[in-house]
């Protein structure tokens, strides 16, 4: 019997109910439109969160679910906010070209505009000519499309490349990692055209709306972060729920068997990696504007190993999974790090959290690896009282799947 | 020159009192005593030239007295002396001549002559053919090395009277190389220029081409019509043609005040931003002018109309670049010393690629050697047992605080390093068991979940060596006998610690092979590694052998670390700036075959260079450029350059 698409994914309802109850909270108690128990740089963090949690939602398609352990999506995320902050400098810089030139006796040329924002942009790398990458930098609409048109393009030649010549596993999560790696050293070089380790500044302020003040648009971008979320959850739980997310699950347990049976892997694999680099550029646009500033240490590899621990920890192969990782780790980590956990004096010596926080994340990485592979996820398996069947021994390990378990415990 | 100070020395002699024979050096001195007394640079110059040239055994005395200010001038009766602090306020003086005392004096009657740095330089110049002549070994070979740090054309004829008499031969040689170059600098005999020139063929001192580059200076020069016969051209240049645009063609002139200016977009503009009247430019609102073509039109109106200078167009600049020529001519206005110069260094040219072909060799040698160093220990726990340690960069960094902290204990370099090695290896070595024992043993199963945990430690490790030696670098310094470097000329060097570092990486080779050919332990561990089931069968204790296999990788890794750290400084991310290397040397060489690591290292290292050579602006581009090329490498070759065969390989 078919059942509604809701009724067949329980999970997807409840968070997205969720979602919107947090997002109207968090607009009540906000600055610009009620209370203001919430500040505006607290709103940012959430908002950041959120697009934490998409991209960590992607991850979980490309390695929860398909078993590609990628150690390179925040090159993605990355580029995502590299495509959208070249628009935003762009006419950012124009205005404040234009109206310093406004004052002079013979208005300026176009051409002397352009070569105005050059110099403004590009004076901290030494130079003043637009770089080519920079074509589309006054179009919103080209910059936007290149948003998912970059990552997109990137992940479809490396993955075809990868998944053509048949590196898997282990193999192929150190060449994503080499891939990140070699991308934010590309983009370290002031001659990249993007402004080498000085990165894209100034973000936070939207091109036209000067007047508008910060905490309206930390609000509109929590908005929009919420709704990239919600549609970007749809969309993966609508994915893995069908016969093509049944054939993802295969080729993460037994990608030999799947090939056996006449299905395309790479063709799978590449489909599933270039649409979560979409995701992650997505993502990545949404973040930048939020934290203001984009340059090439975000891009490195340990940006993306984070990535994967907040998965793992979240309980990965669920979607709801990687959303609680991302939440709970990045706010618990920026909690920690941000010096507002209390010292914990020992007598001989005081624990900084500032200092050891990542010892106790590095360990209690190990510790859910060792002990706990569903994560932090698996938490809601005790509460709805699904248990993984009793094997007598024998190891159904996590690479072999929750689907499969859930199937043997029905 | 001579003879002109000897006819004014005895004119001088005639004229005062004091006897020529008797007082040669009062006599160049009070000769040029304004300009002694004077004490500038600009014209002092005669005074050191007599007293240098003068032939005089007590010249070099005088010369270093007036280095040392010991020069006074007794105002009283004007004469020199040298002057040393008695008791009280007097001075008791001493005759340049004789050298004899001349009685004392006191401080209000003598003037002491202080030469400025700039004369202090002239006369060291001076001295240096005397220091030249020196019975002091010691002081001819600083003389000399100063001449060859600042070679000075009237330093030729000095050096070349003091080849006679020169004993030692060592400094003989030195002192005919520097006459060969000091002559085909300087020399204004041309034929013995040339010669000169020519006899440098083929040497690739770096002196040699400091001297013949010189030589070759062109500048742009402009002919007003055809270009000078007596000129010495390098190359004539056509405006217009790449090398040389019509713009720059044009600035040119301008500069020189050949032509008038161009008219340039701001000219326009300030011109027109000057003759605003009600809001207009000769008729044309300003509003309208936001365009090159309505600027052109109102500056049009403005020419029309008087009120500024017409601009030259296209055709008039053509015409104007027709009337001139231009070259680049060499500085040095004899051709047959350029041709001769330019041949020379040709023939260098040769001679230098292919020992920078050598050295660039030996760099990528050495790097080579450092990333297999990084990567051994690696090839043994990924390449042996196929586990991936995300964490084995940290032991590396391990082994180098281990060093570090050795050297705290221990003050002697030599000893530290020697202590610091073992030590290094049983820390890591303990580690890698501890982290085997406790992680990686329960997940052989599953891979990628060691990645993940290994990770994990990988992360806390570098916070924990952050906080116990804090984010600077820690030095780890080499013993003193590893300072310095191997040069075989002047572009073929290498530093001994990188050779120590070569000689390392065979050791560990060597030890390597040893280990897993020629011992039980060796070949238990390959027994366990092909088939771990069947080994427990024939009585090995598969635990035990991986447990032990897994604490020499780490153990390796260590002592890598103190090789490391030795050449970089020691940080916490020491060991995250080799992994990604690492593992690529691992995958590209193939892995579970240490000759594939070391061809992998080769390769990676040899590529990383010839990159960094063809583009030496960019080092970190070289990275980015080189991990492209391994990503396509691995299409071709995805086991790597030496694969595994048969069951061996797995899957």
């Amino acid at each position: 019997m078919r059942t509604s698409f809701f009724a067949r994914n329980p999970s997807v309802p409840i968070f997205l109910v969720l979602l919107a109850a947090f997002t109207i909270g968090v607009t009540i108690l906000g600055e610009a439109y009620g209370t203001g128990d919430i500040s505006t740089s607290f709103t940012k963090t959430l908002g950041k969160t959120l697009c934490l949690c998409l991209i960590a939602v992607a991850l979980d398609l490309v390695w929860g679910y398909t078993g590609i352990l990628s150690l390179g999506h925040f090159a993605f995320f990355g580029l995502g906010g590299y495509m959208i902050g070249m628009w935003l400098m762009y006419e950012r810089t124009r205005a404040i070209v234009e109206r310093s030139l406004a004052n002079a006796p013979i208005p300026p040329t176009p051409q002397e505009i352009v070569d105005g924002i050059g110099t403004q942009i590009f004076g901290v790398v030494g130079s003043n000519e637009f770089p080519v990458v920079w074509a589309f930098a006054d179009s919103l609409f080209l910059q936007l499309l290149m948003v998912v048109a970059v990552p997109g393009l990137l992940a479809l030649v490396f993955g075809w490349l990868a998944f053509r010549s048949r590196v898997t596993g282990v193999y192929l999560s150190i060449l994503t990692q080499a891939m990140t790696l070699a991308l934010a050293l590309y983009l370290f070089q002031n001659d990249s055209g993007l402004r080498g380790n000085n990165g894209l500044s100034g973000l936070q302020n939207l091109p036209g709306l000067g007047s508008v003040p910060q905490s309206k648009v930390s609000i509109w971008f929590l908005w929009a972060s919420a709704a990239a979320l919600g549609l970007g959850y749809l969309l993966a739980a609508w994915i893995v729920s069908g016969k093509f997310g049944s054939v993802m699950r295969g080729i993460r347990d037994d990608e030999a068997r799947v090939r056996f049976l006449g299905y395309s892997v790479e063709g799978y694999k590449l489909f599933v990696f270039t649409l979560t680099a979409m995701i992650a550029g997505i993502a990545g646009a949404l973040y930048y504007p939020q934290a203001g500033i984009v340059n090439p240490a975000e891009i490195a590899p340990i940006a993306s190993i984070y990535l994967v621990v907040w998965v793992a920890i979240g309980g990965r192969g669920r979607l709801y999974g990687a959303v609680i990782g991302a939440t709970f780790v990045s706010l618990v980590s920026s909690w920690f790090t941000g010096g507002q956990a209390p010292d914990i004096p020992l007598g001989v010596y005081t624990i900084k959290w500032v200092d050891w926080w990542l010892i106790v994340l590095g360990l209690s990485f190990v510790g859910v690896t060792l002990f706990a592979p569903k994560g932090i996820g698996g938490l809601v398996d005790l509460w709805t009282g699904r248990r993984a069947p009793d094997r007598h021994g024998a190891d159904l390990g996590p690479d072999q799947g929750s689907f499969r378990e859930r199937e043997a415990g029905e | 020159m001579r003879t002109w100070a000897t006819a004014l020395l005895c004119l001088l002699a005639g004229l005062t009192e004091a006897s020529a024979q008797d007082t040669p050096i009062q006599d160049i001195l009070q000769e040029h005593r304004e300009i002694i007394l004077e004490s500038s640079r600009r014209t002092i110059e005669p005074a050191i030239q007599a007293m240098a040239s003068s032939g005089l055994p007590q010249a070099q005395t005088v010369l270093e007295a007036w280095q040392d200010k010991n020069i006074w001038v007794r105002t009283s009766d004007g004469l020199f002396f040298r002057a040393d602090p008695a008791e009280g306020r007097s001075y008791t003086l001493t005759d340049f001549d004789t050298g004899a005392e001349a009685g004392t004096a006191d401080k209000d009657d003598l003037e002491q002559i202080k030469p400025n740095s700039g004369i202090r330089g002239l006369l060291g110049t001076a001295l240096v053919q005397f220091q030249l002549m020196d019975p002091n070994p010691a002081n001819r070979r600083s003389a000399l090395l100063s001449l060859e740090r600042r070679p000075d054309p009237e330093a030729l004829v000095p050096l070349r009277g003091s080849l006679e008499g020169e004993a030692d031969p060592a400094i003989l040689a030195r002192k005919e190389r520097l006459v060969r170059l000091l002559t085909a600098a300087f020399d204004p005999d041309e034929p013995a220029r040339i010669e000169a020139i020519r006899g440098l063929e083929g040497d690739t001192g770096v002196d040699v081409r400091a001297t013949l580059n010189p030589i070759l200076t062109t500048r742009l020069q402009v002919f007003e019509g055809g270009i000078a016969a007596e000129a010495n051209v390098a190359r004539q240049l056509r405006p217009g043609s790449e090398a040389f645009p019509v713009a720059a063609a044009y600035d040119l002139l301008v500069a020189d005040g050949l032509v008038p200016a161009r008219l340039d977009n701001d000219t326009v503009k300030s011109a027109l931003a000057a003759n605003i009247v009600d809001g207009a430019v000769a008729g044309i609102p300003v509003a309208d002018l936001d365009t090159q073509e309505a600027r052109a039109r109102a500056y049009a109106a403005l020419v029309e109309a008087g009120t500024v200078q017409p601009g030259i167009t296209e055709i008039e600049i053509d015409d104007e670049l027709a009337r001139f020529s231009f070259a680049e001519v060499y500085v040095e206005p004899s051709a047959a010393v350029t041709d001769a110069a330019r041949d020379t260094l040709r023939s260098i040219s040769t001679r230098v690629g292919i020992a920078q072909a050598i050295d660039l060799g030996l760099d990528a040698l050495s790097l080579a050697s450092i990333y297999f160093l990084a990567a051994i220990g690696l090839a043994i726990t990924f390449g042996v047992m196929g586990v991936i340690n995300m964490a084995h960069g940290e032991l590396i960094m391990m082994g180098a605080y281990t060093g570090y902290v050795t050297q705290q204990l221990i003050p002697n370099h030599t000893a530290s390093i020697l202590v610091a090695i073992p030590l290094a290896f049983a820390v890591t070595f303990a580690a890698g068991v501890l982290l085997e024992r406790l992680v990686i043993r329960h997940l052989y199963n599953r891979p990628l979940e060691t990645v993940l945990a290994t990770f994990g430690i990988s992360i806390a490790l570098q916070q924990l060596a952050k906080n116990i030696f804090g984010t600077q670098a820690r030095p780890l310094t080499a013993p003193s006998w590893l300072d310095g470097a191997w040069s075989i000329n002047d572009i073929v060097s290498i530093s001994y610690i990188r050779i120590a570092i070569f000689v390392l990486a065979l050791m560990f080779l060597a030890l390597f092979l040893f280990i897993m050919k020629r011992t039980r332990f060796g070949l238990e561990t390959r027994a366990v590694t092909q088939n771990r089931r069947m080994a427990g069968s024939m009585g090995i204790n598969p635990d035990r052998v991986n447990m032990l296999t897994f604490g020499l990788g780490s153990g390796i890794a260590g002592i890598a670390g103190v090789a490391i750290g030795l050449y970089a400084k020691v940080t916490s991310e020491l060991g995250a700036d080799y992994i990604v290397q690492s593992f690529m040397t691992v995958v590209v060489g193939g892995v579970g075959n240490i000759w594939g690591t070391l061809f992998g290292a080769t390769m990676i290292g040899f590529l990383q260079k010839g990159i960094e050579w063809a583009n030496p602006s960019n080092t970190l581009a070289a990275q980015t450029y080189m991990i492209i090329f391994i990503i396509i490498f691995i299409q071709f070759r995805p086991r790597g350059i030496i694969a595994l065969k048969g069951r061996a390989a797995g899957d």
